[in-house]
């Protein structure tokens, strides 16, 4: 029993790079506190675990069921806002614990998701983006105009903390970021057995019609999307929220929308781990860029730019491209160092 | 009151007017999305301030002339617009998504760099006319007429433009259909580039026009962005007429939200998006675009 999995782990982690790497990744996160407990760091990728939440959601919806979202703050700003409004409980009813206004804030962002959708089935390509991108901004024209309950510019602050530790923080973090990304990448995996959405998305991708024309209600599969996506992504509000202790206009701002989309796009879309890829890269390097802050988004947008030019399918997929090599007769995949294929032998060039 | 409402929908709408147009004109030809474009008003408005404010222009100062100014920003900011196209959108016209993406990847750029040039701090610049008319009991400053008539007037020469030019015709048939269009002997390239240079000089005299009559800071290109991506969703994608109609209409919704709610400073976005939002659920090709066949679900 231990040899047999000893022997897949072998086979199927091992041998192909990209697992080993993002293995090696995880099993670094997981030991991160154990070189350095420096709250700034460690709030630093808090923050980003969060932020790979809301990318890779971004790439659930629009990504893999090709309806362009172009205001995805909208479910990060529902969930978060919601959420510091029933924890702080003042002038709208009593103070709600943590663990409640959580699952509470990610729910909001379903139910935000599902009133979307009702022009975005009906709406495609370019008008489906401009649509998307309307919704956050009435929001936040609301939120300026009821400052009694939302604070206006300020936001809702002093809302509690997630835990009393840093540490403890980073590790619920970490771990409500994996075990999401995992559920997200298996509910997307084109060959699965298990779930048939995977491939079902990928054929509303490529070609809404012929989905159509096939039998598969796509309406019903687009909903999905969107409410599935929508609840990672209040999720990572809600608990965002709950670590930075206040939540303001600036969660629901186009600014954050475009965020997730160039994080993704970054690390290649239509690949949850690009998404992870490209966070995990760019968070951090403009947060530590905010010393020259006056040229911290020129930096970002030029990155941008030149990545869209010249590397379009991302890094994280351009760098797998570079290391892994399908088998072109048993379709293994292989290290590209390697001449034969590990499994039947065949030429792989 | 409904005076005054006549006459703010009037010379707003004549500014969105303008910067829908020259946004639909690029949505019509090359169907891309080209989310810069307000930049392009951004920067016109700084240029007229940077060539009209003596203490900026320094040692230059006997060269600040309102005429020069104005010409000056404008060729600028179409040089600014062209090379934006060459550089950036040409390349990947291809891909909806990523010609939208580095639009606004340069959009920011142009705030960044603006914010780097003239810091975050208000400016403003001096009007062309000072003093005003008084119409039905409402005063009207000049320089709000001034928009209204040079608004105008720069529409009527696009429409003649594309309505009895040689050139208007090609930007017309390549809107209809590229292909057919490169067969008939139309070179499809320059007449996108041509049509990048009128959208970003229709958004620079957008900017030069309103420059007076606001405070200038590098966030000013949101508000008409969000307001440009409205009116040309109501109107119809690539629709002109669609475009300039939905300008007044939006622009009516933006004014009467303003003088008739009080917290509607904040509010007026939204009610605009809203509008477009209802217009959209029941008609989703806009109030004036074409569905094609194929694209209908």
């Amino acid at each position: 029993m231990l040899s047999r999995l000893f022997k897949d782990f072998q086979g199927d982690i091992i041998a192909i790079p990209g697992r080993l790497i993002a293995l090696i990744f995880f099993v670094l996160l997981f030991l991160f506190p154990a070189f350095t407990q420096q709250s700034y760091i460690l709030r630093m990728l808090i923050f980003t675990n969060m932020f790979v939440i809301f990318a890779v959601s971004w790439d659930f919806i629009s990504g893999y069921t090709g309806q362009m979202n172009f205001g995805h703050a909208l479910f990060f700003g529902v969930a978060a806002y919601v959420t510091a409004m029933l924890n702080r409980g003042a002038p709208l009813g009593p103070h709600w614990p943590i663990w409640a206004t959580i699952p509470i804030g990610a729910l909001a962002a379903v139910v935000a998701g599902v009133i979307m959708c009702l022009p975005a089935l009906r709406l495609r390509g370019p008008y489906l983006a401009l649509v998307t991108l309307a919704f956050p901004l009435i929001l936040l024209g609301v939120i300026f105009s009821f400052t009694q309950f939302t604070g206006g510019e300020l936001g809702i602050s002093g809302i509690d903390r997630m835990t009393d530790s840093r540490v403890a923080d980073y590790y619920i973090s970490v771990v409500v970021m994996l075990v999401s990304v995992l559920i997200m990448w298996k509910l997307t995996d084109a060959q699965s057995s298990l779930v048939r959405t995977g491939i079902i998305m990928h054929a509303i991708r490529e070609d809404e019609i012929a989905a159509r024309a096939s039998g598969i209600n796509t309406i019903a599969y687009k909903l999905f999307a969107f409410a599935v996506g929508g609840f990672f992504a209040g999720l990572s509000g809600a608990m965002y929220a709950h670590f930075l202790r206040i939540a303001g206009p600036s969660s629901l701002d186009l600014t954050l929308s475009f965020q997730a989309i160039i994080w993704t796009v970054f690390g290649g879309i239509v690949s949850i781990y690009g998404a992870v890829v490209g966070t995990y890269i760019l968070y951090p390097l403009t947060e530590s860029l905010r010393f020259i802050s006056e040229y911290r988004l020129l930096i970002f947008a030029v990155i941008v730019i030149l990545i869209l030019l010249f590397m379009p399918e991302g890094i994280a997929v351009w760098i797998r491209d570079k290391i892994e090599r399908q088998c072109p007769r048993c379709k293994l995949t292989n290290v590209s160092w390697r001449h034969a294929c590990r499994a039947c032998g065949a030429d792989l060039y | 009151m409904i005076e005054g409402i006549i006459v703010q929908t009037l010379v707003k709408g004549s500014v969105y007017a303008l910067l829908a147009l020259g946004f639909a004109l690029i949505f019509g030809v090359a169907r891309v999305l080209q989310l810069s474009h307000t930049s392009f008003y951004m920067l016109a408005a700084y240029g007229l301030f940077t060539f009209t404010d003596i203490a900026f222009l320094g040692k230059y100062a006997p060269l600040s002339n309102p005429a020069v100014a104005i010409v000056l920003s404008l060729l600028i900011t179409t040089g600014i617009g062209l090379a934006v196209y060459k550089l950036f959108i040409d390349r990947v016209r291809e891909h909806h998504v990523t010609v939208m993406l580095i639009t606004l990847a340069v959009a920011m750029a142009f705030q960044q760099i603006m914010v780097i040039i003239f810091s975050g701090q208000y400016r403003s610049a001096p009007s062309f006319v000072t003093g005003y008319w008084e119409i039905l009991g409402v005063k009207v400053a000049y320089q709000n007429v001034l928009v209204f008539v040079a608004a105008g007037i720069v529409l009527l020469i696009v429409w003649a433009l594309l309505q009895k030019t040689r050139l208007g015709i090609a930007i017309r048939a390549t809107a209809q259909d590229t292909e057919i269009a490169n067969l008939m002997g139309i070179n499809v390239s320059t007449i996108l580039f041509l049509v990048m240079g009128i959208a970003a000089a229709l958004a620079a005299i957008a900017g030069i026009l309103v420059a007076p009559t606001m405070v200038l800071e590098p966030g000013m290109l949101w508000p008409p962005f969000v307001m440009v991506m409205a009116i040309i969703t109501l109107g119809g994608l690539g629709s002109i007429k669609g475009s300039v109609i939905g300008a007044f209409i939006l622009a009516l919704v933006e004014t009467l939200v303003v003088f008739l709610l009080p917290t509607g400073a904040f509010l007026k976005g939204a009610a605009a998006l809203l509008v477009m939002i209802i217009v959209l659920i029941f008609r989703p090709e806009g109030l004036f675009g074409i569905v094609f066949e194929e694209e209908r679900l």
